[in-house]
């Protein structure tokens, strides 16, 4: 057991993975001879070459095309994105390529990539370092989505991912890769399926993802100074998404705020809403609280962008207000 | 290349179009639906570049990636012809057990990795299936068909650019029809001639006569042995012509009867049989023989095994979409 920053993980699981098959490769911008924005591939350029860990130009759509056109010969391909504004850039061969290529081809053809970017606000990097697009691959057919909360599940997850046979994108999180946890020194696999209790409470449930479980667990600590037993479920992966896990929760608690750092339209709350609304809505005692973003893009002013995003203050009084508090 | 060889080629471009026609009478009798683009008149392009390349030998085969025009390119590759028919039928024994149909041929057990509707997508697809290649150190190549209006999209600037930086072995074949659906390439392309627009990348690349087949044959061979040798991607372009509208809702408004016939003078098919009649290796009466040997198969085994398949099962609907048997390992559930 060692302690592991949240990047030191991800640059682990490519290490491990690309020694145990030579089919595993990386690319993206400046992950070969700079090692990468958050150093997630550093050192592993002079490991395993400039043939397997690719510096590309800034050409996201092709790159990610590349990739995946690899990966239908048997290539297991991790891309990066340096900021998942880009990947804007890549939805044509991501979502209407890789996405569909299985489905259209009758199951004979398989594109195993998995796509890596980070995907929240940072410190005043203003509107276009700042999008939060978790919404928009949730809600496409033929892909996986994973959001690790921290270097545990960051390693864990992209080696299953790296295995699976879906493409499977990961969003990571700019203030998350200097976060550290405990990790067994042995090789390990966390499924891409899931969502997991990270505390246990009776009384609420906070619903996060991503960065937005730290945020439900600090407003938990806070929670329970006012003598409110919240139980926090992070959601790891929202597609498919774990309707048995928050069904389950939300039976227990009968009370729910969901955190996300994405605005609210379209999004990952409103979906859980619908889930909650379709499966347990008898279980409810109090209307459900979407905690989240303002609809703007994000502004650079620190002072404006710290009122655009979410906070734990903002989940704790979310859950003030559905315990009829406030 | 021997005489029984040209007279299989001869018959092979008879049989693509008597397939795309036979397509059209399905499409009319509402027996194939979706959009259904034809490839009549570009026949010498698919079949004399792939005449060159490893095809028929499936797994061996060199990897073939197109657009949504690609019934032709998926037959030369090696998928069959019923699987093909059957596929525009929406049938489960289709090429694509009836998900993709026209658009989305598949086959890799013959290594054809599709048609896609995204025209600017089999670009770096096919960079990706050659730099696999590469990796694996198969000799194998990934050739590329995809139309003169494909070359607008970004993809193709990236594609040529990453493909020369890496030294992949792809083959990029433009069939320049002259037409980006219904939009004459002078009103939409800066360059006629696209041959030119790889220079920027300093990539080897050459145009010729798309509808003489033994004029793409000769070319496709020095293009794929230089892919194939490891000296980098290669971009030909063949001048052609498509005798039928861009799909079948397309009146063709935007082009005139004058030109369509100019090129019909030059009807790839006619141009062949001529050329093997004046050298005393056919005669007429046997390339009628042919075509009725031709339609007595096409109705008899293509038409009777895409008509007599079953259609996929509603209960399969959400087949395919992830991984129908995945590892638990790498899936869960977690243990909790």
């Amino acid at each position: 057991m060692a302690e592991m920053a949240y990047w030191e993980a991800i640059r682990r699981a490519h290490d491990e993975e690309m020694a145990n098959d030579p089919l595993v490769i990386a690319m993206g911008e400046d992950i070969g001879v700079a090692g990468g924005t958050y150093k997630a591939t550093l050192g592993l350029y002079d490991k395993y070459g400039e043939e397997r860990v690719i510096d590309t130009p800034i050409s996201e759509n092709s790159y990610t095309g590349i990739g995946i056109g690899a990966s239908m010969v048997g290539m297991r391909p991790i891309i990066e994105i340096m900021s998942i504004n880009f990947a804007l850039l890549a939805l044509d061969t991501l979502i209407n390529a890789a996405a569909k290529i299985r489905y259209m081809s009758g199951g004979r053809v398989q594109c195993p990539i998995v796509m890596r970017t980070p995907g929240g606000t940072a410190h005043q990097l203003a509107a276009q370092h700042s999008a939060r697009l978790a919404r928009m691959f949730m809600s496409t057919s033929g892909l996986r989505v994973v959001t690790p909360r921290g270097p545990l599940d960051a390693y864990g997850m992209l080696k299953s991912a790296v295995r699976c046979n879906d493409p499977v994108i990961i969003i990571e999180h700019e203030q998350m890769y200097n976060l550290k946890e405990d990790i067994p020194d042995e090789e390990f696999f966390r499924p891409l399926e899931g969502a997991e209790v990270v505390r246990e409470g009776s009384d609420i449930t906070l619903i996060g993802y991503n960065y937005s479980v730290h945020l439900c667990l600090e407003a938990a600590k806070r929670l329970e100074a006012d003598g409110i037993n919240a139980e926090v479920l992070d959601l790891r992966a929202l597609k498919p998404l774990d309707h048995d896990s928050i069904r389950k929760s939300v039976e227990k608690t009968h009370r729910v705020v969901i955190a996300e750092e994405d605005e609210a339209a379209v999004g990952v709350g409103a979906e859980i809403m619908a889930v909650i609304n379709e499966e347990c809505f008898f279980a409810l005692d109090a209307q459900p609280v979407r905690v989240h973003a303002a609809d703007v893009p994000v502004p650079y002013n620190a002072r404006l962008e710290k009122a655009a995003i979410p906070s734990a203050e903002d989940v704790y009084h979310g859950a003030l207000k559905v315990m009829g508090k406030i | 290349m021997n005489d029984a060889d040209k007279k299989r080629l001869l018959r092979e471009m008879i049989f693509y179009r008597r397939f795309e026609d036979r397509t059209f009478e399905a499409y009319m009798e509402r027996k194939i639906g979706g959009f259904l683009h034809l490839y009549s008149g570009q026949e010498a392009v698919a079949t004399g570049v792939l005449e060159k390349a490893v095809v028929g030998q499936g797994n061996k085969n060199d990897y073939v990636i197109t657009g949504y025009r690609d019934h032709v390119h998926a037959l030369k590759t090696g998928a069959p012809a019923k699987e093909v028919m059957a596929e525009l039928y929406g049938k489960e024994t289709g090429s694509s057990r009836g998900r993709g149909g026209s658009m989305h041929i598949f086959d890799p057990t013959q290594n054809f990795m599709g048609g896609y509707a995204l025209v600017g997508q089999p670009f770096p697809l096919a960079a990706g299936l050659a730099m696999g290649c590469k990796h694996k150190k198969t000799n194998q190549i990934a050739i590329c068909f995809l139309g003169d209006g494909a070359n607008n999209q970004g993809t193709f600037h990236e594609t040529m650019n990453m493909a020369k930086i890496w030294n992949l072995p792809v083959l990029f074949v433009c069939e320049n029809n002259g037409y980006a659906i219904g939009t004459h390439i002078d009103r939409s392309t800066a360059v006629r001639d696209q041959y030119k627009r790889v220079a920027a990348y300093d990539m080897e690349a050459s145009q010729h006569d798309g509808m003489d087949i033994d004029i793409v044959m000769e070319a496709a061979e020095k293009a794929i042995d230089f892919v194939r040798s490891g000296k980098g991607p290669y971009f030909l372009e063949f001048m052609t012509y498509r005798f039928r509208g861009h799909s079948m809702s397309d009146a063709k408004s935007y082009r005139t009867r004058e030109e369509e016939l100019e090129w019909e003078k030059r009807d790839p098919i006619n141009i062949y049989s001529k050329r093997l009649i004046d050298a005393g290796l056919i005669t007429q009466d046997d390339i009628k023989a042919m075509e009725r040997e031709i339609d007595e198969n096409m109705e008899n085994e293509i038409i009777k095994f895409a008509e007599e398949s079953p259609e996929p099962r509603v209960e399969d609907l959400t087949k395919y979409v992830l991984d129908d048997n995945p590892d638990p390992r790498w899936i869960g559930p977690l243990q909790k």
